[in-house]
């Protein structure tokens, strides 16, 4: 896929939130839904179980309109987190620009926080890809719960940001370091395009 | 009362973009020929554009293209001003004279001609007669003439016959340029992408932009730390407004969720703007200024625009330098080419990068075809002249000449009479001249410098014609009184002395008499003719005879019997060409006879009767004039041309 378009002066850049069930991901798109103008976001497609679980995935596309004569639009996408929607998570991740890797701070999801990353990489590399070079951002879910029950976002980084990734914070129901993250993955995004592009 | 030209606003600091660039282009061709194109040229534009900067570089560019150009500027206010001022002194028509005299008359701010008809009038009146003196006059307004209110329809007309450009609002690409190129100027240094925002914030002028520069240099100078592009947008409070997208996003979403410091979406977009600008368009940019610069000079930027029209260039640099590279090469080679052969050097070849194989052909053929003039003739070597007393002014001017070209004797001119040498010392001072490094010289009879130049005009290739003349490093020509009466000769030869002169190139010239004694030249071209050193030649003396007699017949392989050559080089001898004439007659004799050269022989064939069958012989140059030996009918008046009503004489006879 093409992410930028010169001839129709177009940039998309697709970027996917992936990581472990209930780890917030659909949180993120929800919050992210609730802060654009409603001119500029297409329909939050989501299809859920009657739980709330994210079945097949959410889509939310964002139009950011013109920037440097480019119209821009962004397309958030995230995955199901449960193991057996490898298949699902798969296609989606066909053709990122960018991942965000959701983790969940719960000391007791670290495991599956772990699985979930090997899971990225190892489905990135069906496709070709190579988890060191696409870019990726960790964000630490849930640092709104009481201490005892979580890991710092040091601990986290620790165990999980062996890459020395950018990572962030957050409490994604109420939106803290949404924003943030995906300021975060975008200037990574955009700036790999600038470096695949120029010289 | 005239503003002097401020130095700042010249061409080189003008930024050149789409908007622009029909402006500048006029701009700069009026500037090199004023008065020959767009007479008179109207620039208009909004506020803040460049109109007077543009006005001035016009200014500067005529003024060094030709420093002796009378060029002013002035705001149509300061004229107004002066023109009453004038009328109150009494001294209307000095006024108006003095306008008349300017050969590159800027006004700007003509708009405020409203409502001043006699300043319409006055204008109109300076308008024709600057038009009429072949005077160029370039305006500027903030509207065409037609909106000027209550402007005169002749002035409208006047005003519009000539050519009216305007000046459009810069695009983003051009502001960028602008923005860079004043920042570099000030030497202040921005963070990446501060510069894009700015010039993000769409404003429509460049002198607003150049506010908002302002405050961001000062902003910097005061607290001493480079600002970031987010520090930029606050201080110049365009906040999320700061580019295309993010002033389109604020607009529309004035709901709740798109305000106030929780604007995180607005703060996102803006944040997601500058990567972009400095991502996405940090190469377009490069290419984009690329394109500019060079369209702006007249090239053509296929390469450049194939770039961005691909999705994903790569060595985008490399590509650009190569460019680059190619126009220099270009330029180079109509440099050369226009030397050679300035209308050649027009051609569409010299602009199109693509096309620089074509233009190194042409070059090539310009340069095979740029024959350097024709120069001294090798028969007449230095050594082989002969010296004494009655040519050793000319011969010591000569060698100074020699010593230094251009700088002692210029021009130098050999003034005697025919037969004397002149021809034989004038090419070889041409042939020492042409032994120097990279010298050109032209050395040529006046009569061939006439047919010449005959031919160029015939052929349409003056300019030609003109510029392998300039080349040359010396100019030597024969027999300058045959220039008399030939008006386009004398013109030519005026601007081409005038110009080797300037040069230190030196020239040489030949005449039978002092040049002001010499009938239909110029007064100009005579006075520049005895400006130089006028150096007579007399009738050769005995030594300049002997010396001749003996290379003639040193070169005959005849040994010399003294007592023949003292004999010869005794008789009087008005010039050296009867002198060789003398003694062809004499070898001329002796070969008839079979006889040996003596001066016995020589004073029976020179004074008593010619020998009865002499013939010439080959070998000795002479002056090739052979007089007819018809003998009795020589002469017109002596001959009856018309015999009246002979017819009826014979008829009338024979009856």
């Amino acid at each position: 896929m093409s992410l930028v378009n010169f001839t129709t002066r177009e940039i998309t850049c697709k970027i996917v939130y992936y990581g472990p069930g209930r780890s917030g991901k659909t949180s993120n798109l929800h919050y992210i839904y609730g802060r654009v103008p409603d001119s500029r976001r297409g329909r939050l497609v989501s299809l859920a179980t009657q739980t709330d679980r994210t079945l097949f995935f959410d889509f939310l596309p964002i139009d950011l309109g013109q920037i440097s004569g480019f119209s821009t639009r962004f397309q958030l996408y995230t995955v199901p987190g449960q193991v057996y929607y490898n298949a699902t998570r798969r296609l989606v991740l066909q053709g990122a620009d960018g991942v965000v890797f959701v983790g969940d701070s719960q000391a007791r999801q670290l495991d599956e926080n772990l699985e979930s990353l090997q899971n990225l990489q190892s489905n990135l590399l069906e496709h070709g890809v190579d988890i060191r070079t696409i870019p990726l951002v960790l964000q630490y879910n849930k640092q709104d719960l009481p201490r005892e029950l979580i890991l710092s976002a040091a601990d986290l980084d620790d165990a999980l940001n062996f890459r020395g990734v950018p990572s962030f914070s957050a409490d994604a129901l109420h939106g803290k370091g949404v924003f943030e993250t995906l300021k975060g993955i975008s200037e990574l995004v955009l700036k790999k395009l600038a470096a695949g592009t120029a010289a | 009362m005239t503003s002097a030209l401020n130095p700042k606003y010249s061409f080189d600091t003008f930024v050149v973009g789409a908007a622009n660039r029909l402006a500048v282009t006029a701009g700069r061709t009026v500037a090199e020929n004023p008065g020959a194109a767009y007479n008179p040229l109207f620039i208009y534009s909004g506020s803040g554009l460049g109109k007077t900067h543009l006005l001035m570089a016009v200014g500067h560019a005529a003024k060094k293209a030709a420093p002796a150009l009378n060029i002013e500027y002035l705001t149509l206010d300061e004229y107004v001003e002066a023109f009453h001022a004038a009328i109150a002194a009494g001294q209307g028509d000095a006024f108006r004279r003095r306008f008349q005299n300017v050969d590159v008359l800027l006004v700007d701010d003509v708009q405020f001609l409203t409502n001043r008809k006699e300043m319409q009038s006055e204008l109109l009146r300076l308008t024709e007669a600057l038009q009429v003196g072949g005077h160029q006059i370039v305006l500027t307004s903030d509207r065409p003439p037609p909106e000027i209110a209550d402007l005169d329809e002749r002035l409208i007309s006047r005003l519009s016959g000539g050519l009216v450009v305007d000046i459009g609002a810069p695009d983003y690409e051009t502001r960028v340029a602008i923005l860079r190129r004043k920042a570099e100027e000030r030497g202040a240094k921005f963070e990446p992408g501060v510069l894009e925002t700015v010039a993000g914030a769409e404003s429509g002028n460049v002198r607003e932009l150049m506010g908002a520069l302002n405050r961001l240099v000062a902003f910097q100078a005061v607290n001493d730390r480079s600002i970031n592009a987010e520090t930029a947008k606050q201080l110049l409070g365009i906040g999320s407004e700061g580019a295309d997208g993010g002033k389109a996003a604020a607009r529309e979403g004035a709901g709740p969720a798109a305000r106030g410091p929780g604007d995180e979406f607005g703060d996102f977009l803006a944040d997601v703007t500058v990567t972009v600008g400095k991502a996405v368009e940090a190469w377009r940019a490069r290419v984009g200024e690329a394109v500019l610069r060079w369209e702006g000079e007249g090239y053509r930027t296929r390469r450049l625009e194939a770039l961005l029209e691909r999705d994903t260039p790569s060595a985008v640099d490399e590509v650009i330098a190569s460019f680059t590279q190619d126009v220099e090469r270009l330029k180079e080679l109509e440099a050369e080419v226009a030397e050679l052969d300035p209308q050649a050097a027009g051609q569409s070849v010299f602009r199109d990068p693509e096309r620089l194989g074509e233009a190194e052909e042409v070059a090539t053929k310009v340069r095979d075809g740029a024959a350097p003039p024709p120069g001294p003739s090798a028969a007449f070597p230095l050594a082989a002249y002969a010296v004494g007393p009655s040519n050793e002014v000319a011969v010591g001017a000569a060698r100074a000449v020699l010593k230094q070209p251009g700088k002692k004797y210029n021009p130098l001119v050999l003034v005697g009479k025919s037969g004397l040498g002149k021809t034989h010392l004038l090419n070889a001072i041409g042939l020492e001249l042409a032994r120097g490094k990279r010298a050109v010289v032209a050395c040529l009879s006046t009569q061939a410098f006439v047919d010449e130049l005959i031919a160029a005009i015939d052929g349409d290739r003056v300019d030609w014609w003109r510029a392998r003349y300039r080349r040359a490093t010396a100019l030597l020509l024969d027999d300058i009184h045959l220039i008399a009466g030939k008006e386009r000769t004398q013109e030519e030869l005026f601007n081409l002395f005038n110009l080797l002169q300037d040069k230190e190139r030196q020239l040489v010239f030949t005449a039978p008499a002092q040049p002001h004694a010499l009938p239909g030249l110029e007064e100009r071209i005579a006075s520049r003719l005895a400006g130089g050193l006028v150096a007579e030649i007399t009738e050769p003396d005995r030594e300049v005879k002997r010396s001749v007699l003996e290379r003639l017949l040193g070169q005959q392989n005849a040994s010399p019997d003294p007592a023949l050559v003292d004999y010869l080089a005794d008789r009087p001898a008005e010039s050296v060409r009867g002198l060789v004439g003398e003694l062809q007659r004499v070898v001329g004799a002796a070969a008839a006879q079979d006889g040996p050269l003596t001066a016995g022989l020589a004073r029976e064939v020179l004074e008593g009767q010619a020998p009865r069958d002499s013939r010439r012989s080959a070998g000795f140059r002479t002056s090739g004039i052979v007089v007819s030996s018809l003998g009795g009918i020589k002469s017109r008046e002596k001959i009856v041309w018309d015999w009246s009503d002979v017819a009826d004489r014979v008829i009338e006879e024979f009856r």
